[in-house]
């Protein structure tokens, strides 16, 4: 299944969860999303969200001050 | 079998609101929390930018409150609305900026609109009355009710018994019996309420949920709007009052110098927007320059620049400044002294 990709840098949280619930609404079960960050925040945050949304958190990479982690959107029918 | 009701609460991140979602939660209502994002929300900003204090992890609390409640959560911008709530609020503003009463009735009207959507029966939140001194005043909650629209669809259950009987209690939705009935500023029946549920982590409630209510940020938003001539704003120009240090040395200029190095890389972010200065013959802050620059204004900047720099005690330094337009030039100055900086560019 296609990834989406997200920029989400030199965003501050809670913005790139933000723009990630506004992805995943409009996406099926089982798209990918791959959302790139600059605020550490984010290694909090959307696992955090993920957790209670019934999405997967697949990876998470760190580099440079650049933070990518991969989603797989779960079936929990959640509104944006 | 009577259908499972829903609960929209709002959920500020501080303990207040989550207690009220767990109170209700546990009658086996099906709740899940709406967050509102204004852009003015403390939600770890500068903590994130700052390098000073990264050991602590850095998370939203809304969102992990919401966890510990074991609710969903929703975070909805709002920036673009707020801005006439914050412009020109109806009941006046509180101690600083925050127009704490419009503000409230804004956010439950919005939490109403996203209830209907989703198809929900009712809001919770988390006021309990006289614990703050403006928008939770005894005659002050049945305002919020009414002027957001809300009416008894609006249930406080931390003190709910205070109040006269809403729809979720009259239809037996939840059971007003087990609400409670706090009151007044003391903290005391919260914290038992949240030992009582394990609750121990949780974000302390300060004087209020946003930078509104902070004197130092509330004087750099009017100092933004006077050296504009307009109250107004951008999302980039509130994120920047968050940063940095301000000094403004002329009308039509302010700089905005990164403090420590996680400054520095947020501010960097902004240097494709932002004319900006930085030292290259001494290592230095970035500073950004918001306003235009007219005669002698680069040198000033400059020579400011060069006294927050490792060059301060140098004879001279040199300074590279990009314009709006992109281009470069250097500037050889002699850093001010300490007393050049006047106290009054310090906003
Ligand atoms: S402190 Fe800020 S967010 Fe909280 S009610 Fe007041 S204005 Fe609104």
């Amino acid at each position: 299944m296609k990834t989406v990709t997200l920029n989400a840098r030199h965003l501050l949280c809670p913005l790139p969860v933000i723009r990630l619930q506004q992805q995943v609404a409009e996406l099926a079960a089982e798209s990918r999303i791959e959302i790139i960050c600059t605020d550490p925040g984010a290694l909090q945050d959307i696992p955090a969200w993920c957790r209670i949304h019934g999405h997967r958190l697949l990876a998470v990479h760190e580099e440079e001050g650049e933070l990518t982690l991969w989603v797989e959107v779960g079936n929990s029918g959640t509104p944006a | 079998m009577s259908h499972q009701r829903r609960a929209v609460a709002l959920i500020s991140g501080g303990l207040d609101s989550m207690l009220a979602a767990k109170v209700v939660k546990e009658q086996g209502v099906q709740v899940e929390g709406i967050n509102f994002f204004t852009g003015f929300c403390v939600e770890g900003h500068t903590h994130a930018i700052r390098r000073k204090g990264r050991e602590r992890p850095k998370r939203n609390s809304a969102l992990w409150s919401a966890e510990q409640v074991g609710i969903k959560l929703h975070i909805i911008d709002i920036v673009e609305e707020y801005k006439p709530i914050l412009l020109n609020p109806q009941h006046g503003y509180g101690q600083h900026l925050n127009p704490c009463l419009d503000c409230k009735i804004f956010m439950i009207s919005k939490a109403l609109e996203w209830m209907e959507a989703n198809r929900f029966d009712f809001i919770i939140t988390g006021e309990v009355i006289g614990q703050r001194p403006m928008s939770q005043r005894k005659n002050v909650l049945p305002v919020v009710a009414r002027q957001s629209g809300a009416e008894d669809r609006l249930l406080r259950p931390l003190c709910a018994r205070n109040l006269p009987p809403t729809l979720p209690e009259r239809e037996g939705w939840v059971n007003r019996e087990q609400l409670l009935a706090f009151s007044g500023r003391s903290r005391k029946p919260q914290m038992a309420l949240a030992q009582h549920y394990g609750f121990s982590d949780y974000a302390q409630p300060a004087g209020g949920c946003c930078f509104l209510t902070d004197r130092r940020y509330a004087e750099k938003l009017t100092d933004l709007w006077a050296s504009r001539g307009e109250r107004d704003y951008q999302m980039d120009d509130i994120m920047l009052l968050k940063v940095g240090r301000h000094l403004r040395p002329r009308p039509h200029f302010k700089l905005i110098i990164a403090r420590e190095e996680g400054e520095g890389n947020f501010l960097a972010g902004y240097r494709r927007s932002y004319p900006h200065l930085t030292t290259t013959s001494h290592p230095g802050p970035l500073a950004l320059i918001d306003g235009s620059l007219q005669q002698g204004d680069a040198e000033l900047a400059a020579r400011i620049l060069a006294r927050y720099s490792q060059g301060r005690e140098a004879e001279r330094v040199t300074v590279e400044l990009v314009d709006h337009q992109r281009e470069k030039r250097q500037l050889e100055v002699v850093p001010m002294t300490a007393n050049e900086i006047a106290p009054e560019w310090q906003i």
